[in-house]
């Protein structure tokens, strides 16, 4: 029961809804950059919300699957095929679909957005490590020894109990024109122009995007007071703007402590978006205040919920 | 004590100890990182105590700003067992192989190296935080006589267990990863074990932290 890696695809991992309580040691949570194609993947499935998925981005995996009656599904906005009985069909998101031993999956791209998941029912045979299947490579923590999957691994499977239901859904990641963001704790570094700029001017994202960051290019943020604080925590979605004053954004696999000036952080709604936003992307920010965040986030949570439950 | 409380974005409290480095601060941090720790509220996700802030998240699903604070506003911060904080003694290696910045240190500070030496080996240090990567302690303070900046232009790869230092501290890489401290030996130690589920992390914030010296052939012996 398994599936070999004919090719691995680019940052290809096990992830999960993220592992907590590690900060102090240095780690960060991790889990699926995109937490609601997560939930959405292993709700087609039939699996729990807290297993993991394979999580990919640009380009996905090649895969064979040595096993019959394997369901499978693929999220996000993401072209692929399958190879089925020597035929190839092509593949539709969010919709699940059958493969039998010796068929294979072949992922070709994310489209106008950088991640994608990959399941199957019943999940993959990987164990927890302080409580979450999410890999953070960084610190090598996680399934698969904290590593990329890479060619020629096999992937072992769980042995399906559930019976196997088709389902699918109709959904497509919704776009947007802007980021809404809090200010942030050293929001008064930045010179009134630069603050005022920041939120009418427009940032792109660079090649230099990964799980860990994503660094903008734009308008300069000039500095006025210091080009560094004394080191202290950071989160994801924080905004820190080191001396060149290009705004990078923390993300998933973050490190846990930064010595520079945070102008603001993205709210929690919108993070799910933001990852997505692949290389050459516009976006322009906006400034809201907590209790405003704190209701687009009802919202979402909400939106989510209901997604769920039409599964 | 805490001087100011505010939000870092929707699902975290950012706590301001002060602005300064000192021992006396970083303890508070510690104290109250301890105390959340312990008391184990619902709807913290993370607690982040660095030198003068402790940044603590949440799950906003569960719980909101202004709940959280309303929670953790009049908590009274337990004194730490003083049994906790331990003394760590950590050799290193200062072979030329290893200290790779040590004659750039020397140039920068006008100490020979002996001098600069005898500020680091038999000295005690304290452990404010650790993170960045996994299990990195930051130690201080240094000598005046060696606070340097950091390497104008940093390294792709710095060793896995360099010894560094930059400003008035001292820190050990955990992974081979890119960097800008100024690197004056190495340790066989491994500071990170994710295979200790319990104890991953041998220097932990309010520890004390001592090096000294081994030869190349011990920390070759040690690293077995």
């Amino acid at each position: 029961m398994s599936i070999e890696v004919i090719r691995p695809g680019i940052n290809t991992t096990f992830q999960d809804r993220g592992r907590s309580n590690l900060y102090h040691l240095g780690i960060p949570f991790s889990g699926a950059m995109d937490t609601r194609n997560l939930l959405i993947t292993n709700k087609l499935v039939g699996n729990d919300k807290n297993d993991a998925v394979i999580e990919f981005a640009l380009q996905g995996p090649k895969l064979k699957v040595k096993q019959n009656n394997i369901n499978c599904v693929v999220t996000g906005n993401v072209s692929f095929t399958f190879k089925k009985n020597s035929k190839i069909y092509n593949g539709e998101c969010y919709k699940t679909f059958d493969l039998n031993n010796n068929d294979e999956i072949d992922i070709i791209s994310t489209n106008n957005s950088m991640y994608g998941y990959f399941s199957i029912s019943g999940g993959f045979k990987i164990e927890k490590k302080w409580n979450s299947y999410s890999t953070h490579l960084r610190s090598k923590v996680g399934p698969n020894k904290g590593d990329k999957i890479v060619e020629n691994d096999i992937l072992q499977l769980n042995k399906n109990v559930k019976p196997i239901i088709k389902k699918s859904i109709d959904y497509s990641n919704s776009k947007i024109e802007f980021i809404r963001v809090i200010k942030g704790t050293n929001f008064d570094y930045f010179s009134k122009e630069s603050q005022k700029s920041f939120f009418e001017s427009q940032y792109q994202v660079t090649n230099l995007t990964d799980r860990m960051g994503m660094r903008l290019d734009g308008n300069k943020l000039n500095n006025i007071k210091s080009e560094n604080i004394k080191s202290e925590g950071l989160i994801k979605g924080v905004i820190q703007v080191p001396p060149d004053g290009k705004p990078i954004i923390m993300l998933s696999d973050h490190g846990t402590i930064g010595g520079y000036p945070k102008i603001g952080v993205i709210i929690s709604a919108d993070y799910d978006k933001i990852v997505q936003l692949p290389p050459m992307s516009k976006i322009k920010f906006k400034m809201i205040d907590v209790t405003s965040a704190e209701k687009l986030f009802k919202l979402y949570s909400m939106e989510t919920k209901n997604i769920l439950n039409q599964i | 004590m805490i001087k100011n409380i505010s939000n870092l974005g929707d699902a975290a409290i950012y706590c301001d100890f002060g602005s300064e480095v000192n021992k006396e601060i970083n303890h508070e941090v510690i104290k109250y990182f301890k105390t959340l720790t312990s008391k184990n509220i619902n709807g913290i996700t993370n607690l982040a105590p660095s030198y003068n802030k402790l940044i603590i998240t949440f799950d906003l699903d569960v719980i909101n700003y202004k709940e959280l604070v309303e929670k953790i506003i009049n908590l009274k911060a337990d004194e730490i067992n003083e049994t906790a904080s331990k003394k760590k003694i950590i050799p290193i290696c200062i072979d030329e192989e290893f200290a790779l910045d040590i004659e750039r240190v020397s140039k920068n500070t006008n100490l020979n190296i002996k001098e600069i030496y005898k500020h680091i080996l038999n000295k005690d240090f304290y452990c404010y935080m650790t993170g960045f990567v996994a299990g990195m302690p930051f130690l201080g303070d240094t000598n005046k006589n060696i606070r340097l900046k950091r390497l104008e232009t940093p390294r792709v790869k710095v060793p896995k267990g360099s010894v560094g230092i930059t400003e008035q501290f001292c820190n050990i890489y955990t992974y081979e990863s890119p960097g800008g401290w100024n690197i004056i030996g190495n340790t066989p130690l491994k500071v990170f074990d994710k295979n200790k589920e319990e104890n991953p992390i041998l220097i932990k914030p309010g520890d004390s932290v001592q090096f000294y010296e081994i030869t190349k052939n011990e920390f070759y012996k040690i690293k077995e």
